[in-house]
């Protein structure tokens, strides 16, 4: 290319997001589905046995066949985690709401809850089941357990996030504390607390497992452990398939919700 | 809403005659007396103020002995350098910190808390980003228990008051820097309050916005008489807007003096460029700098 022609060719810089997000989208697709293909290809050709590693044609041909357990069991894990994520908004936010407001909770609680999510759950769950028994109750537990730290963090960080200025604001207006918490202090701390619904959502699904590894005889957690005791290994990986689909589409669920609920959140 | 049951404390007389003295006003006393006698009413009266906060490495005086009488509907202007205590003597005015010496009067009363009948601009726009335009504006009617549906159209002639007809139901994030601004200085005056306190309200802003809004102020000012006292780092914008310049010294916050602006109303930009002007700003940056202090 000469120089004259490439003064002639003006550069025109792409804005239109619709390309960009095709763009976005065909690379990892493409990426998936050859790492995918070389699994297939691998698993085929390189003579390791099935039940050390199925090919995914393997898996997906097992998924069908156990389509009605693998239903099942996804119902009773979504169940104990969404129960568990609820319980865990429930306690947390209030909890949140108690540490900020209240120096003396701030010194007390924080180290226990510290202290709490200093312990491995791993190592909880097996006490849990002891004292409560089989059931969803226990795994229910875990998955409280494991998410309501980090929403009491994220809402006791948000509702400490309130500009100076703003606070100055309205208590040159003599607001009381109820109204500074309505109209100001938690609606601040909404998108927060959604940063810590993220993190809490994404560790449930793990502790809904872990709940069902210790002891259980249902779920996508038991359904693994059954499945390679008994040399089933494309059902278990079928089961972790879905375990994944379901963190990411919780996920996105929390993500839709926030969408919906903090239009005004700064996005990246 | 103003108290005016309280006219009987507020002093009548010559506005220059009030100034508390120390020796910084008296070398400026030419300035304040010169100049026509207006008779009005004392508003706000600072009597010996100090501010002193603790720290680890011992006491730190914010202001220091500070003696200021503002008549009503003055346009005032606080003037110096970072760390001269500005910002503290407007919280201080506003009731939202205590000083550690000293008195503060609204209406011939001791003020000790926050007063309805202040409305504060800050250096930011602190609009709440789930609020539209309007309902931001109406914030201080809702914490204030004010008839919501009475204030609404208050709101939106204050909305067209400062240039923003047709963004009532814009959120925060809709609009540029200035323009949130405007909408601060909406919900300032929502409650119709006869004090208006700014701290810094355009420094934030680009040069030319900056310049606009300023004027925008004025005009505001000069149809819904207010006492302002307005907070700015910048002296043309201080000498510009004032009645009064305040011009503070730092270490520890003082007024070093205070200058009587006696340019011709409405002012206009090309003011700047006057003598006068000149002369006001020449003696304002000469006592903000006096002993050769840095300022940051």
């Amino acid at each position: 290319m000469t120089s004259e022609s490439s003064k002639l060719s003006d550069e025109v810089e792409d804005l239109d997001p619709r390309r960009s997000m095709v763009a976005a989208i065909v690379g990892p697709t493409l990426t998936l589905l050859a790492l995918v293909a070389l699994w297939e290809f691998l698993a085929r050709w390189s003579g390791i046995p099935s039940w050390l590693l199925p090919a995914p044609s393997a898996i997906v041909d097992s998924m069908i066949e156990w389509r009605g357990e693998l239903t099942w069991h996804s119902m009773v894990t979504l169940y104990e985690v969404l129960v568990g994520f609820a319980l865990s908004i429930v306690v947390s936010i209030p909890l949140a709401v108690a540490v900020v407001y209240s120096p003396f909770l701030q010194n007390t609680i924080y180290p226990i809850l510290l202290a709490l999510q200093s312990t491995p759950k791993v190592a909880i769950a097996p006490l849990l089941v002891l004292w409560i028994g089989f059931g969803a109750l226990p795994k229910i537990l875990v998955v409280f357990l494991v998410c309501f730290f980090p929403i009491v963090v994220a809402t006791a960080s948000g509702l400490s996030s309130v500009p100076p200025a703003l606070i100055d604001l309205i208590r040159s207006l003599s607001a009381t504390s109820t109204q500074t918490f309505i109209k100001i202090r938690f609606p601040t701390a909404i998108p927060h607390i959604f940063v810590g619904l993220k993190i809490a959502i994404t560790f449930a699904v793990i502790g809904g497992v872990i709940g069902e590894f210790v002891g259980s005889d249902e779920g996508l957690g038991y359904l693994i452990l059954i499945s390679t005791s008994q040399s089933r290994t494309p059902l278990a990986f079928g089961a972790l398939l879905l375990l994944t689909i379901m963190s990411i589409v919780l996920y996105y669920a929390v993500e839709f919700t926030e969408r919906l609920v903090v239009p005004w959140a700064p996005r990246n | 809403m103003a108290p005016t049951g309280s006219m009987l404390f507020a002093a009548v007389g010559d506005v220059g005659a009030r100034f508390a003295i120390n020796k910084a006003q008296q070398q400026g006393a030419s300035a304040c007396i010169r100049g026509h006698v207006k008779s009005r009413m004392l508003k706000i009266k600072i009597e010996n103020l100090s501010k002193i906060y603790r720290s680890r490495s011992g006491h730190v005086s914010a202001l220091e002995d500070v003696n200021l009488d503002i008549v009503q509907n003055e346009f005032i202007t606080l003037v110096g350098p970072s760390g001269c205590g500005k910002s503290t003597l407007l919280k201080i005015i506003g009731a939202l910190i205590r000083p550690s010496r000293g008195t503060l009067h609204y209406d011939g009363k001791t003020l000790l808390q926050p007063t309805r009948d202040v409305g504060i601009v800050f250096q930011e726009p602190v609009l709440l980003p789930w609020r539209t335009a309007l309902d931001n504006v109406l914030l201080p009617a809702e914490i204030l228990g004010l008839d919501i549906a009475a204030s609404r159209p208050r709101a939106m002639e204050l909305l067209k008051l400062v240039g923003l007809k047709g963004f009532e139901s814009s959120y925060p994030r809709e609009l540029s820097g200035g323009m949130q601004q405007r909408v601060a200085l909406s919900r300032a005056l929502i409650h119709d309050p006869s004090v208006l306190l700014m701290d810094e309200p355009f420094a934030a802003l680009d040069a030319m916005t900056r310049e606009e809004l300023g004027f925008e102020l004025l005009r505001i000012w000069d149809t819904h008489k207010k006492t302002v006292i307005f907070v700015t780092h910048n002296i043309v914008e201080a000498i510009l807007l004032a009645d009064r310049v305040v011009a503070m010294s730092p270490r520890p916050g003082r007024i070093a003096k205070i200058v009587k602006v006696d340019l011709p109303r409405p002012r206009t930009l090309d003011m700047e460029f006057t003598p006068e002007f000149k002369g006001y700003s020449d003696e304002i940056r000469s006592v903000i700098y006096h002993g050769g202090t840095v300022a940051a």
